[in-house]
């Protein structure tokens, strides 16, 4: 039998406001279905974001969900796991918003270990304000305000996620459909900051700009491209030149900063 | 029973305040001169289950607090003039999404840096016009340690109530301040908490403006599940760009406390048969008040009135005054803010004379009889 998406999204709040051929519908639906396979339940989830294509997510799903400003999604839902430790929390957002205005939120989040799932939808670009680079744009792309080619280098969000403390971290792409819903099931169960990095792509002020002349030639980049952790153990620095890893790149048990202030609570109520 | 006194720092008068008040989460950034708030309420909130979190910034700060608020929790953040400036962004989020909070500005000078421990009243049209777009604003301006306390919980009950952020804004020096407090009973005052929606959770919507101007605010992690978002929205909290749906919104969120009766609140001393009158607030009040009394012996017709609420403005009493008056004189530590209203409000029914000082000492009661005397 089909999955059935209907049951976790708002009636009457579709159509999204997704281009044709954009993989955050993919995520999307991959979130869902983790969800669904985590048995979640609607009333004790909160689905959080910033601002950008990928942050209208919650919009469309039936949650708690809450739609904040650009950048700040990970410090609402900061607020939000302290405040009632027993909700389940999830972020998603785009890169620009998560690494670029709100990286000191994401880097503080993960150093603190707060049980929440980060979904970032990592098309490398500014999407809804019309093609700016954004810090994962690739060096010598082209954007609207990289005509010449991008001068800035890049950050690598999951590297990024590990150097600041999170406690799982894992990537995986559009083009690996499956895999975002196994990935983000493991994050959720994770306790602790899970950060799942989903690559994809934005053919509309993307794409267009540097030559890719179809939405599958770029999901065939991504396809080409990833390199599952298992098969990367085996091959040369020279054959992953220009690929990028895919499956769960770190996890470790930590304390979990909600766990470690009930000890506070516990303390100063003199236990 | 005899009350309990302490002598206490207004800051920390400003902590006890938020816990009489029912607060249950504090969101901050170390800042001088408002750090103690933090400090006290990192040791007192865990010992009731509350919590207590330092985040990475000041705009972290807030958003964490409009979080924790969402939740159904009493919040509370403490800054300074730069931290505000940072928080403007939220504090905007939390004016259109409707989101109780309050917001402590302990005022030191500016622009920047400016001198952190010295004291300072230029935030005063920042409360009111900080963040971008129309908005409601509410401002309280204590100008003693046992008002910090009283104000702090009129703050919280006022965030609650017309479901907004609302600021307390005081200079350093009462900040600062050691003072006598007594602590009042639980029940001394009043403590009001957000109206829960009365509907059932599939006819719920957060801004439904069928229950009045300040509909209802349900929790997450309830049976009501909802959507917030920044974006101007219709009365379900779904983003819209239906002009007549955006207006509508768009004006009951400003005229929910501008019908208000219940948010102003001023002192006035020796007003009634007074010539000249000294708009004054914070520390500076008590300046004035000093200089009234000093002034009365001399048999000049002065009298003082102290804004507890400088936003929404006082604008009738103001009006009045106005009329009775010869002269209004403001002292501000500022270069001029609250006299704008002042003169806006008055009409040119009589002569406004302003002092300011801005170079980090108190405007002292020998300044203000200078001035009074002068338009006298």
């Amino acid at each position: 039998m089909a999955f059935d998406y209907d049951k976790y999204l708002r009636p009457g709040k579709l159509p999204h406001i997704w281009c044709p051929g954009c993989g955050h519908g993919i995520a999307m639906k991959g979130l869902i279905r983790a969800i669904d396979a985590c048995g979640l339940e609607k009333n004790n989830t909160a689905i959080v974001s910033g601002i950008g294509c990928a942050s209208r997510l919650p919009g469309y799903v039936d949650f708690n969900t809450l739609h904040t400003a650009h950048g700040r999604g990970a410090a609402f839902a900061t607020g939000v796991k302290m405040a009632k430790p027993e909700m389940t929390v999830i972020v998603v957002g785009g890169d620009g918003d998560g690494t670029a205005i709100g990286g000191n939120h994401f880097i503080h989040a993960c150093r603190r270990n707060i049980d929440m799932t980060y979904v970032i939808f990592n098309n490398s670009i500014y999407g809804m304000t019309g093609g700016q680079f954004s810090p994962c744009t690739p060096t010598g792309a082209l954007a609207s305000t990289t005509v010449y080619g991008n001068p800035d280098p890049t950050f690598d969000i999951s590297k990024l996620a590990i150097g600041a403390g999170a406690t799982f971290v894992a990537r995986t792409t559009s083009f690996h459909a499956t895999q975002i819903d196994k990935l983000i099931v493991e994050g959720i169960q994770h306790k602790g900051m899970a950060v799942i990095e989903v690559l994809d792509d934005c053919p509309t002020t993307y794409g267009r700009r540097n030559k890719f002349r179809s939405v599958i030639d770029m999901m065939k980049k991504l396809k080409d491209n990833a390199v599952p952790v298992a098969a990367a153990a085996k091959m040369t620095a020279e054959q992953l030149e220009g690929k990028f890893l895919t499956g769960v790149l770190f996890k470790e048990e930590r304390p979990e900063y909600t766990e470690q202030y009930a000890k506070v609570i516990a303390k100063a109520k003199g236990a | 029973m005899a009350k309990k006194v302490a002598l206490l720092q207004g800051n920390e008068a400003c902590a006890q305040g938020a816990l009489y008040a029912g607060c249950t989460f504090f969101g901050g950034y170390p800042i001088t001169p408002s750090t103690e708030v933090a400090e006290v309420l990192s040791i007192e909130l865990p010992k009731i289950g509350g919590k207590f979190i330092q985040m990475e910034d000041e705009i972290g700060a807030m958003a964490s607090v409009i979080g924790a608020s969402l939740t159904g929790a009493k919040v509370l953040t403490a800054t300074s003039g730069p931290g505000v400036s940072l928080k403007q962004e939220l504090i905007g989020y939390a004016c259109i999404a409707e989101v109780p909070c309050v917001i402590i500005n302990v005022m030191r000078g500016g622009p920047s840096t400016g001198m952190p421990t010295g004291p300072g009243q230029s935030d005063v049209q920042q409360a009111k016009w900080g963040t971008h777009g129309d908005h409601a604003a509410i401002a309280l301006v204590p100008s003693s340690c046992q008002e910090i306390f009283s104000e702090t919980v009129r703050a919280f009950n006022l965030a609650e109530k017309y479901r907004m952020p609302v600021q307390v804004l005081y200079d350093e020096i009462v900040g600062h301040s050691r003072e006598r407090i007594e602590f009042p009973e639980p029940g001394d005052l009043e403590v009001i908490d957000r109206e829960a929606p009365s509907v059932s959770p599939e006819k719920y919507k957060p801004f439904d403006p069928s229950f009045g101007d300040v509909p209802p605010l349900a929790a997450f992690g309830t049976d009501y599940r909802f959507h917030v978002t920044g974006l101007n929205k219709a009365a379900d909290g779904f983003p819209t760009t239906k002009a007549n749906l955006v207006d509508d919104e768009q004006r009951r969120q400003v005229r929910k406390v501008d019908a208000a009766t219940d948010i102003e609140s001023n002192e006035e001393y020796l007003t009634e048969d007074a010539e000249v009158i000294i708009f004054a607030y914070g520390s500076t009040s008590r300046s004035a008040r000093y200089a009234v009394n000093e002034m009365r012996k001399e048999g000049i017709k002065v009298g003082l009135f102290r804004p507890i609420t400088l936003w929404p403005f006082p604008e009738k009493r103001i009006a009045a005054l106005a009329k009775q008056a010869k002269a209004i004189v403001v002292a501000e530590m500022n270069l001029g803010q609250m006299v704008l209203e002042v003169e806006r409000v008055a009409k040119g029914a009589c002569q406004i004379s302003f002092l300011g000082r801005v170079d980090g000492d108190p405007i002292n009661p020998g300044q203000i009889m200078e001035k009074v005397k002068e338009v006298k």
